[in-house]
């Protein structure tokens, strides 16, 4: 610029920076609607809880429900499955949690986990593997009857998502 | 190459035009004109064919996506309707789900030529790199595509590759939630594929042209790997020569997509993606499709989710990586004795990784894998650097013409061995 070797910047440089403020506010102001389209829509969002009536649920029996597309595994634990989880040292575990951090206290015997491998989000299936608990076809990932990782490749447990009790029988997920 | 700009508009209409935009001189330089050398062999002939099933993929695909619809619920019964109620839908879908397959066998053709000759070495090296980023885009269009269908396979293979992103730390789980546009794979993944999908080739025509643009502005490479010294010596024009050849080549390769569409359509799909999409049953064995199996194998070779991810990626990215990674100045496998031997391995590694990815994760498979994934980098991150130190390359030929002529029997005599492939180059 003619001005350069002049020390004190002058009303052009200020003009420029500000020229160039200005546009890089809008153009950042353009952007973030084109990322923001990307995000979960409001017609996603409503559907994010789900009640699930646990009376028809045996003793034994695993139930696959569905929450913000996600199944979503409900296991009524016979007291041996219950028993196992908690006897297991917690050392042994790839991602170290009690079981009963993993269920509701007084309703010991329900498990409700979101039925996706944390490997590359299989669904496993129930009742397989060496560990009263579920076993992913993708990639052979082994979980016991608490919901825990005990056979990699997969680096988590089970997560439990949101729920609570609305009675005795009935759950709210989400 | 310089000096070939031979154009000259007869007509007055023709000089008038050329004189505001030189379109016409710009073909007749780049497809007429064009000096190509002597020697190519059928292996230089996948360019074209590469075009050519860009030119069907576009095609086809924008005639089934008047037929399909990109919903959900609907997706999967849309596609039975091409292939039932539609006029020819049924062939035209078959086209462009074979075609892909096409796309990539003559991409992976394509490819090794480029590594066996040593195409990728200077001056090449961008003009590389950019079949590096088509190849890229290819799979990305590839595995959008194959969603498409929601059927089971599209269904878990959008999870399971998806699912990728969310290895990345701390950002992860929000980057795989802005791909799906929910909390799992569902309708707002299959319509934002959709649109990916459509707009992908188109990209990637822009990067052909670039990718062509910078070949004409260096030169084509040759069996020999030499340059070019004298146009008039070594080099024929595009038209008829390369332009025949091309054309012969691609009558050949049509033929033999041919046969897939009409005798073995499904032959490369699987059977599972014509269930329907279920999120909440998982298929008990997920295959991606044939051409991305070396690079699942390497993603389940390795016993960490993170670690996996990235040396999946990694085996991609280090191709940008291979001009430099060649040490040797000699360009083609004919003058690198030793080099010669480790292509051909890495060529058993890199289908056998193939192999490996498309049986179950257990046992044997498992140690293989991680043998041939080892041995994938382990090629061009120390034998590659290493040989151009190590070998003792065999002499070159003084020119393109007299590596010709000796071919032909003009100097050896005895060794005339095929001389009715190249017969243009006796004169």
């Amino acid at each position: 610029m003619a001005h350069a070797e002049t020390p004190q910047t002058t009303r052009r440089d200020f003009l420029y920076i500000a020229t160039g403020a200005v546009g890089a506010v809008g153009v950042a102001g353009m952007v973030w609607p084109f990322v923001a389209q990307l995000q979960p829509d409001a017609s996603v969002l409503a559907l994010s809880t789900t009640e699930v009536d646990l009376a028809p649920i045996a003793e034994g029996q695993i139930v696959t429900a569905q929450w913000r597309g996600k199944p979503i595994f409900i296991f009524n634990r016979a007291p041996k499955d219950v028993e196992a989880a908690r006897a297991v040292p917690l050392k042994d575990l790839i991602d170290p949690q009690s079981d009963q951090d993993r269920v509701k206290a007084g309703h010991d015997n329900w498990l409700v986990v979101i039925g996706i491998c944390t490997h590359l989000g299989c669904v496993p299936i129930g009742h397989q593997g060496n560990y009263d608990g579920w076993f992913c076809p993708c990639h052979g990932s082994q979980y016991d009857s608490s919901g825990r990782v005990r056979v990699g490749p997969a680096p988590l447990n089970l997560p439990v998502p949101p729920y609570t009790f609305t009675s005795d029988t009935k759950i709210t997920i989400g | 190459m310089e000096g070939h700009s031979t154009y000259q508009p007869k007509s007055k209409v023709a000089r008038w035009f050329e004189s505001r935009l030189p379109l016409v001189g710009l073909v007749h330089s780049s497809a007429i004109a064009y000096p190509v050398p002597k020697n190519l062999n059928y292996f230089w002939t996948f360019g074209a064919i590469l075009t050519l099933m860009l030119v069907v993929q576009i095609l086809s695909g924008v005639v089934l996506a008047m037929h399909y619809t990109a919903y959900a619920p609907v997706s999967f019964a849309r596609v039975e309707h091409i292939m039932r109620d539609v006029d020819f839908g049924w062939l035209i879908r078959y086209i462009h789900a074979n075609g892909a397959s096409m796309f990539f066998i003559a991409v992976y053709i394509h490819m090794f030529r480029g590594m066996y000759y040593g195409s990728y070495k200077a001056p090449r090296e961008v003009l590389w790199i950019l079949g590096v980023i088509i190849y890229l885009l290819m799979m990305a269009t590839a595995f959008m595509g194959y969603v498409l269908p929601w059927g089971q396979m599209s269904y878990w293979g959008a999870t399971v590759i998806t699912n990728l992103f969310s290895a990345i730390p701390i950002v992860g789980e929000t980057i795989v939630q802005w791909l799906w546009g929910g909390y799992s794979v569902g309708d707002p993944t299959l319509n934002r594929f959709f649109s990916l999908h459509y707009l992908l080739p188109f990209m990637i025509a822009g990067v052909v042209i670039l990718h062509i643009w910078a070949l004409h502005h260096v030169g084509q490479n040759n069996p020999d790997g030499i340059d070019v010294k004298s146009v008039a010596k070594d080099t024929v024009p595009f038209t008829p020569y390369a332009t025949i050849k091309d054309v012969f080549a691609m009558v050949v390769f049509l033929l033999f997509f041919s046969w897939f569409i009409f005798y073995a359509p499904n032959y490369m799909g699987h059977p599972d993606n014509y269930i329907p999409a279920n999120p909440l049953s998982t298929p008990a064995h997920i295959v991606p499709e044939w051409y991305f199996l070396p690079f699942y194998a390497i993603l389940r070779s390795i016993p960490d989710k993170l670690g996996g991810v990235i040396c999946m990626f990694g085996a991609i990215a280090v191709l940008a990586f291979l001009p430099w990674l060649d040490t040797s100045r000699v360009r083609s496998a004919k003058y690198r004795p030793l080099f010669r031997q480790f292509f051909w391995i890495f060529s058993i590694v890199a289908v056998g990784l193939g192999y490996l990815g498309s049986q179950p994760a257990e046992g044997g498979y498992v140690i293989a894998s991680r043998i041939f994934t080892a041995y994938y980098f382990v090629h061009f991150l120390v034998i590659l650097p290493l040989l151009g130190f190590i070998e003792k390359p065999k002499p070159l030929p003084a020119s393109i013409a007299d590596a010709v002529l000796a071919k032909n029997g003009g100097a050896g005599g005895a060794t005339v061995v095929a001389g009715a492939s190249a017969p243009q180059t006796k004169g």
